[in-house]
Parts: C-alpha cells; structure tokens; sequence
C-alpha cells in the first residue's frame, strides 16, 4: 500500500477513537469485582439464554425462507428485481419501533393476520414466538442479500454442464449451487444471528417485555438501566464481547461482510 | 482529568440541546428573553405544556423549554450534567437521586393513583382489580424496577392478589400503547393517563389509594436562570398551577397512601 497523507491518518484516528470511546465509556462505569455475581443474577442468566435460543430458531427461519428467496431475486431482471430488492432489504434500515409497528399490525391480536392465528390455536401476542418473529424480520435482509450477491457472482457454467448431464433442477441446486454459495449462506447466517441478538425496539413494541418469555438481553438492560445501571453495564459488556466476537468470524482480512 | 470532563459535560449539553431542539424557539430571538429548561416526568405532559404557556403569557420575557421523559431518564440526564433549571419528578425517589444539584428543597405538588385502562368497549369484561387476575386476560403492567411497577406490587400485596400479567414494560407510556391499540386486554396506568390516551377507558378500583405516588418538584444549581426557576416552582405551587393540576385528575399533594 502507497504511504498516506498525514491528514488522513489524524482524521482517521479521531473516527476510530469516535467508535471505540463508547465501548470505553460502557467498560470505565463496570464494577469489575461485582460482574461475575451481576451476571450469574437470575434475572441476567435467564434473559441471556432466552436470547441465545430465540437468534438462533431466528437465524434457521432466515436460513429456511432467506436461502430461496435470494434464489429468486437473483432470477429476476431489470425493474422488478430493483424494486423487490429495495422492499425486501428495507427492514435493515427501518427504524425498529417502525418494524415493531407493522408486525403488530400484521400478526397482532387485532392485527391482518391475528385473528385468523388465534382461531387455528396459533397465539402470537407477547409469546416467545414473537420475539423470534421480531428478530427474523429484521434479520432476513442479510441473508438475502448474501445470496443474491453470491449468485450474481456466479457465471452459470457448472449448472449447465450439470444440466446437459441429466440432472434435475432440484438435483442442480443441491449439488453444484448451494455448495458454490456455501461460504455466504454461513456469512449471512452469522450476521442475521448477530442482528437477531441485538433487535430491541421491534421485540419491545411487538413482543412486551416479560421475564423467560420475551424479555431478552437487550429488554432487560434497558430495564436494568432504570434500577441497578451497574448490571446493565455488566450485561452490555457481554453483547458487546459476542458482538466483536461475531463479527469477527464473519468479517476476517480479506473476505467482504457483504459481497 | 480537566479535559476528560469537559468532553463529558460537552456530550451531555449536546445531547440535551438535541432533545430539546424540537420544542422551544431559538433561545437568542430577543435579547431580554430569559429561558428555562423544565425537566419534567412523562406523566405531567398534557398540564405542564398549558403550564407553560400559560406562565409564558404572563411573563413575555420568560421561554419555557420543556423536556418531557422517565422520571429516572431526567434523573439521570441531570447528574450527567444537563442543563436544566427545574426538575418535576414522579416520585420522590428519583428527586433525592439528583439531591446533590439541588437548589433548595423540594416541595410536593401533586399526586396520582392507579387505575385500571382497557380497551375501549372493555372488550374482556373487565370488573376491578380481582378480575385482572383472571385466567387468559392478557395484562400488562409497568415492571417492579420502575415507579408504576413499584405502585402496582404495593396494591397487589394491599388487597392480596397476585398478577399474571403477560408484559412488564418500563414506562405508564407502553402500558398505554399495549392497552390502546387491543394486544393487551388490560393495563394498570396513572388515573391522570387515561385522559391523554386514545381507545383507552378507566375502570377504577376499589384500593386503588394503597399506593399514591407523590410528586416533588425542584429549582436546580445545574441551570442558568435560578431567580426565574424559583418563580416558574411558585407558580406551579400556586392557586393557578393546583387548579390546572386539580382539572388533570391529579390528587392533591399531601395526599397519603390508606393501609
């Protein structure tokens, strides 16, 4: 790489200083000597784990809806895949509370959907099942976006030696093309899960708040905030390791978070 | 050391000068005008901005700036160093928090009971505080960790009844939202909520009184414009700002809690 002027490395160091001092100003407020017994609270370990387990069935409904729906946008051409693309990535932008919003209006118990749920017997209102809605939705853009990039990469060739072998489409897919697209599926797997660990003000809105049902890590820093700050610091810190942690695996010299 | 809180007490006055952007003019339209921020809890909204106005009308050179939040969000805000000049608490926990920046003592304006919101048409069948706790009501209450919540456990243990509610959300405000847009088929709020609230009706309670919340409200050290803060606290504390009070559905400010 060419030298850098030196300006560029003083406006660089004050950006980077600028994305690191929060995560200083969040460790200088930990009380260190209390944070094993702040985390081992029950209300901290409960609320860790529900998140752990509501990212994940979230990121295997990102994996099951989000792998065929990049395969088709991935198909389309011209205006159609514009605007599809456009509606189906807005949720990554969306202000979450706007998210929160529209789930409620769509599986809420007065919601599009609602009523239909709880007549077959399927609650959806302040159940775990929310939580994991909440975080799919805001998690789903990555993993499309993952594979519609990781297709548009692709020249084809394969497929179509495999197709003038014989081999049916669905034979094709399972083969040749999902194995090509492998490493972003897994790249768009570990960000919807990293996404789905942080969501809050979707959960909130739509899910409530309640101790191992809907309270996840995030909700119950937010509540811890009002009466003990120093165990929402202790908590935070811990987002904050499996944040750096996640993106780390996902975003290692030389590979693209996003293709 | 010095820098470090500079930098601090920068961030806080931008962070206050942020929220308040939206409210008041531009403090600098005339040269005499003399401004005061009023930090006050989220609950006095709807009767401290006719307050103020009202104030304002009578004292041409005086700007009211009103900042409305969490009484243990302003709390907060204002031990980090925001510049407010009176601070109006819904609780007097969350006034002796900020004991320190305190000019003179604060004095008890105003109280609220709970009360019991449902949706409009009480689509449940709601009756009083008894059948809250029947099964398959969806209710929603404010979490033990904030002052609504604290309220709402005093009254269970007052009349013996033990909640399931189906949400604990951090603020009156919430509670309101589940209750008026039909997720939640009960709340428990302040009796003066259910005025500022759409779809909502209040269903009151016999014991309701078991819990009062007491209001105190404080000129502060950390403002700019101490003579004119003191005299915006008299005029709350006067005939004019207890009437306006009185009309919210506030309860007096002596008033105390039955056992």
């Amino acid at each position: 790489m060419t030298r850098l002027p030196r300006w560029l490395i003083a406006v660089a160091i004050v950006a980077a200083a600028f994305a690191v001092l929060p995560l200083v100003g969040l460790a200088s407020r930990a009380d260190w000597a209390e944070l094993p017994s702040q985390l081992a609270s029950p209300s901290a370990r409960t609320a860790l784990w529900l998140s752990l387990r509501t990212a994940t069935a979230s990121t295997v409904v990102c994996l099951v809806l989000g792998i065929p729906l990049g395969f088709a946008v991935a198909s389309l051409r011209g205006a159609a895949r514009a605007v599809l693309r456009a509606v189906l990535l807005a949720p990554l932008v969306l202000p979450p509370v706007v998210s929160g919003l529209g789930l409620l209006y769509a599986f809420g118990r007065r919601g599009l959907l609602g009523e239909t749920l709880d007549a077959a017997g399927i609650p959806i209102a302040f159940t775990t099942t929310a939580v994991v809605l909440a975080q799919a939705f805001v998690a789903m853009p990555f993993m499309v976006v993952s594979v519609e990039a990781a297709l548009a990469a692709r020249d084809g060739r394969l497929e179509a030696i495999a197709a003038t072998l014989g081999a049916s489409r669905s034979r094709i897919l399972a083969a040749v093309t999902l194995p090509g697209i492998g490493v972003a599926v897994a790249m768009g797997a570990v960000l919807a899960f990293a996404r789905s660990l942080g969501e809050f003000g979707a959960t909130l809105t739509f899910a409530g708040s309640l101790e191992g049902v809907t309270r996840t890590a995030p909700l119950e820093i937010y509540l811890a905030r009002e009466s003990d700050p120093q165990a929402a610091v202790a908590l935070g810190l811990v987002l904050v390791v499996l944040a750096i942690g996640i993106v780390a695996i996902a975003a290692r010299p030389g590979r693209k978070v996003v293709p | 050391m010095k820098v470090r809180a500079a930098v601090a007490t920068g961030a806080a006055t931008a962070v206050g000068a942020l929220m308040l952007g939206g409210c008041g003019g531009s403090p600098e339209n005339t040269a005499s005008t003399v401004t005061i921020d009023v930090y006050a809890a989220a609950s006095l909204s709807a009767v401290f901005t006719s307050l103020a106005e009202r104030y304002e009308a009578a004292n041409p050179d005086v700007d009211v700036r009103l900042t409305f939040a969490g009484s243990a969000d302003l709390a907060a805000q204002i031990n980090e160093g925001a510049p407010a000049d009176v601070f109006a608490s819904a609780n007097e926990a969350q006034m002796d928090a900020v004991a320190e920046h305190l000019d003179g003592v604060p004095t008890l304006f105003a109280s609220n009971t709970l009360t019991i919101a449902v949706p409009t048409g009480n689509p449940a069948g709601v009756t009083g505080f008894v059948s809250l706790a029947a099964p398959g009501l969806a209710l929603v209450i404010c979490a033990p960790e904030v002052p609504c919540g604290a309220a709402t456990v005093t009254v269970e243990k007052t009349l013996g009844v033990t909640l399931s509610p189906v949400s604990e959300l951090t603020s009156v405000t919430d509670v309101l939202g589940a209750v008026s847009s039909g997720e939640a088929d009960a709340g428990l709020v302040y009796v003066t909520d259910i005025g500022r609230a759409q779809g909502v009706e209040g269903i009151p309670f016999v014991g309701a009184d078991a819990a009062v919340s007491r209001y105190p409200i404080a000129a502060l050290q950390t403002g700019s414009a101490t003579d004119v803060a003191a005299a915006f606290v008299a005029f709350v504390l006067g005939p004019e700002g207890q009437a306006a009070l009185k009309l919210a559905g506030f309860g007096p400010p002596d008033a105390v809690a039955s056992e």
